[in-house]
């Protein structure tokens, strides 16, 4: 028979103890934060968590990214103009934050670095209660930063990441990528390739080693073949190289008459900016002009390439030139807070930031699981992009695809690069089985509770 | 054949840019004892001094142009240089297209003053501390030194391009008798390489050929006897510390259109440099310019894609294997000389 005391002074000492317990535990790990999904919003605000690189060397990326989320909080919050929430085709959000919580926000540093953006999403979810992580400007970051949110249960909209295997082999159920892919790239830059240089050419990789950059030469060099040019060389460049003069000088003597530049940030600066110094642009090779091709451009990359840009065919999610409703509306509400137009990176990342909120509205709540039924087979418009489907297989955005080319004549420092045609969603859609994305599997959401 | 030329050649510039930091870097550890790791960022902030100054030459003031609209559809704002009002625009052209050498005369004064006040503000506190106690200290130096470029530049390359005269390439394979476009090199490496050849001569003669040079020389091979002979040894050593960051600088200045400044320039030569001095052996000046050709040359041939199908990821250790079976067959590096960080 047990025999249980209870005196006054016990049961404050219990109390005490329990109480302070009870305060110093993660908001994710307190009873009344459980509301069958981890980090339930409590009291009248929602914390969203932006994982973007504030330092390193895409912190500039980094920071135009920054803006647009703050910006997306604004609005979403009733704040300035109310920027694409205008604009676009649902009309769930009404401008009270999300489901009637005010937005608040987080920010942490991924340096661009997997370890560190993983350390910092960790710390938002655990420490600031984040119901959700957005950002980041690296597919390496993206990958490692989705599945931490799969393992913790929340959501994850990826920001700047453009690898085949985001949402290829290493998809997660609880992650959503709106930026265009590696695949997109190839598929929309082939046809135009073909009416500017012809169907008999001969292509050298220069290809940065690392995820991204495999996926990519894989993508180009398959749309190519396929149209019938012949890739003579692939070639591995480390990406911490910053000279690429011992890489380019051997192009010319190949036989190539084309350079694929498979490099992003520093990487394509460099390389871009060599390969115009040895006069590549001006050579004559198996009778033919010698061009050079980078996949994917960033208007804030080739700003650092300068000149050397001028001509380059290459592709990107959204350009602030579009002239659709939604880009209007977009850059004005972020030219006339911030003085200059947004960035490709700033444009994704304040339309992941309004999809999830609207996901939120329409599922009504902000269980990840609710969300990713809401955002699944997700259509929309009005958003920069032409009619969008979030598809369900993958998880992946399928809209149109913008092929541009280097200015010749740019009016400023923001006029860097021109549309050249706007390759239909049609045809740079692909099966959910697609051997460039084989492997790996959605699984089930996971809320985390 | 052509091939085996054009990587020699590429390994010029490359090897050039080594031996100039190289160069510095010995100077002050053969001076003053201190393993400078701040000396990458020298190299960086005179790349910046080129920045620094394109962007003085092009400070502008703005005219409304009615006849073209903004990204917003306002009249666009143009600028337009002051040096125009004062030179007029084709002149104005002239002296922003040659800013990267201009900034040659801009960066000596900047660089010494720099690198005196790094000496005289800081490392001198450390001479007598252990090499660890140096390193850990200029390390941390040359990671604010960035930071600080971080927050003034941004993170992205800023373009600097070379003179119109220098851009483009040569065909030194129709010039040698091979086919056309099988040895081409750029202008501006040529003259990198020239530069680079003249610095090191002028280092070189000002130590070997002047009462100056002649007493640091001394003073490196004894401090303490010439400080017995009443000379101020520290005084001399700090102005070629200040030599040093001026080297570094000037190598930073013209490498500005090889590859567009951004503010990581500077660690990305360092700890290169430092296998380039390792290498040439610890206080040696001739072994430091050798080393950094010949590591940069080498660098250039373990690019090439024939020696990557052989043996792939050369590119990428190449330099430290070297380093390695230097120092396993030669403990002093290829011209080390006896007692040097042997203590």
């Amino acid at each position: 028979m047990s025999n249980s005391k209870l005196t006054r002074r016990g049961l404050i000492k219990t109390g005490a103890v329990a109480g302070a317990a009870g305060l110093t535990l993660p908001t994710y790990l307190r009873a009344d934060a459980h509301a069958g999904y981890l980090n339930a919003p409590q009291g009248d605000t929602v914390t969203l968590g932006f994982n973007v690189p504030q330092s390193g060397p895409y912190a500039d990326e980094g920071a135009d990214e920054l803006r647009a989320y703050e910006l997306a909080v604004e609005h979403l919050n009733g704040g300035g103009d109310g920027g694409m929430m205008n604009t676009f085709t649902s009309k769930a959000l009404q401008g009270n934050g999300i489901l009637g919580k005010k937005v608040e926000y987080v920010t942490g540093d991924t340096q661009t670095k997997s370890d560190a953006a993983r350390a910092s999403a960790k710390s938002m979810i655990e420490k600031d209660g984040a119901v959700m992580i957005t950002g980041g400007s690296s597919s390496g970051v993206a990958v490692a930063v989705q599945a931490l949110c799969q393992e913790a249960g929340v959501i994850f909209m990826a920001g700047l990441t453009h690898s085949n295997d985001t949402t290829g082999k290493d998809k997660r159920a609880n992650g959503f990528r709106h930026f265009f892919n590696s695949y997109m790239s190839g598929a929309a830059l082939a046809p135009v390739l073909k009416n500017a240089y012809g169907s008999d050419r001969k292509a050298y990789h220069l290809t940065a080693d690392y995820n991204w950059g495999y996926t990519t030469e894989e993508a180009v060099k398959s749309s190519t073949e396929a149209m019938g040019w012949e890739t003579v060389n692939a070639v591995k460049t480390p990406l911490t190289q910053t000279d690429f003069s011992s890489y380019i000088a051997p192009v010319l003597q190949s036989g190539a008459d084309v350079l694929v530049l498979n490099h992003y940030g520093g990487n394509m600066v460099n390389s871009l900016t060599n390969a115009v110094q040895f006069g590549l642009r001006d050579k004559q090779v198996n009778g033919k002009n010698f061009e050079i091709i980078v996949p994917l451009y960033s208007r804030l990359m080739a700003k650092g390439a300068g000149a050397n840009v001028k001509g380059i065919f290459g592709s990107t999610n959204w350009h602030w030139s579009l002239t659709d409703e939604g880009s209007k509306a977009f850059v004005q509400s972020f030219g006339t807070k911030y003085g200059f137009p947004p960035s490709q990176a700033a444009h994704t990342c304040y339309v992941q930031a309004l999809l999830y909120a609207d996901a939120c509205e329409r599922a009504g709540t902000f269980n990840p699981c609710g969300v990713v039924e809401a955002l699944e087979g997700f259509e929309f418009d009005g958003m920069g992009n032409g009619k969008t489907l979030y598809r369900a297989d993958d998880h992946q955005c399928f809209k149109d695809v913008l092929v541009v080319k280097g200015k010749e004549n740019p009016t400023s420092e923001f006029d860097l690069l021109e549309i050249v045609e706007v390759t239909p969603v049609e045809q740079v859609t692909y099966a959910p089985d697609h051997p460039q994305f084989a492997g790996g599997s959605l699984g089930t959401c996971n809320p985390g509770a | 054949m052509d091939a085996i030329i054009l990587q020699i050649l590429n390994g010029l510039d490359k090897g050039s840019a080594y031996a100039l930091i190289a160069l510095g870097l010995t100077l002050i550890f053969g001076t003053l004892g201190v393993v400078n790791f701040a000396h990458g960022a020298l190299f960086m902030i005179g790349a910046f001094c080129a920045v620094t100054l394109s962007r003085i030459l092009t400070l502008s003031h703005t005219v409304i142009d009615e006849t073209q609209k903004d990204f917003l559809g306002n009249p666009l704002k143009v600028d337009v240089p002051y040096i125009y009002d004062i030179f007029g625009q084709a002149t104005g052209d002239v002296i922003i297209d040659w800013a990267v050498p201009l900034s040659i005369l801009f960066a000596i004064p900047v660089m010494v003053g720099i690198g005196f006040a790094m000496e005289r503000g800081l490392i001198k506190h450390f001479y007598k501390r252990p090499h660890a106690d140096q390193i850990l200290v200029t390390f941390g130096l040359a990671i604010v030194l960035q930071e600080i470029i971080k927050y003034f530049y941004g993170a992205n390359p800023i373009p600097t391009p070379a003179p119109d005269a220098f851009r483009g390439s040569f065909d030194f394979g129709a010039m040698l008798g091979f086919d056309p476009n099988t040895i081409i090199y750029p202008y501006w490496r040529l003259v990198y390489f020239a530069f680079a050849a003249v610095i090191i001569g002028a280092v070189f003669a000002f130590l070997q050929f002047t009462t100056f040079g002649m007493v640091v020389r001394a003073g490196m091979a004894d401090r303490e006897t010439v400080g017995l002979l009443g000379i101020n040894i520290d005084k001399r050593f700090t102005i070629m510390f200040g030599i040093a960051a001026a080297v570094a600088g000037l190598a930073g200045v013209m490498y500005t259109p090889i590859n567009s400044p951004n503010y990581h320039m500077g660690m990305d030569f360092l700890v290169l440099s430092f296998v380039v001095v390792v290498v040439g052996g610890m206080g040696s000046l001739s072994g430091a310019v050798l080393a950094g050709f010949l590591l940069g040359i080498l660098e250039s041939f373990a690019s090439m894609a024939i020696v990557l199908e052989t043996l792939p990821g050369i590119n990428q250790i190449i330099i430290y294997l070297v380093a390695i079976i230097i120092l396993l067959t030669r403990p002093r590096g290829l011209m080390g000389r006896k007692g040097v960080m042997e203590e």
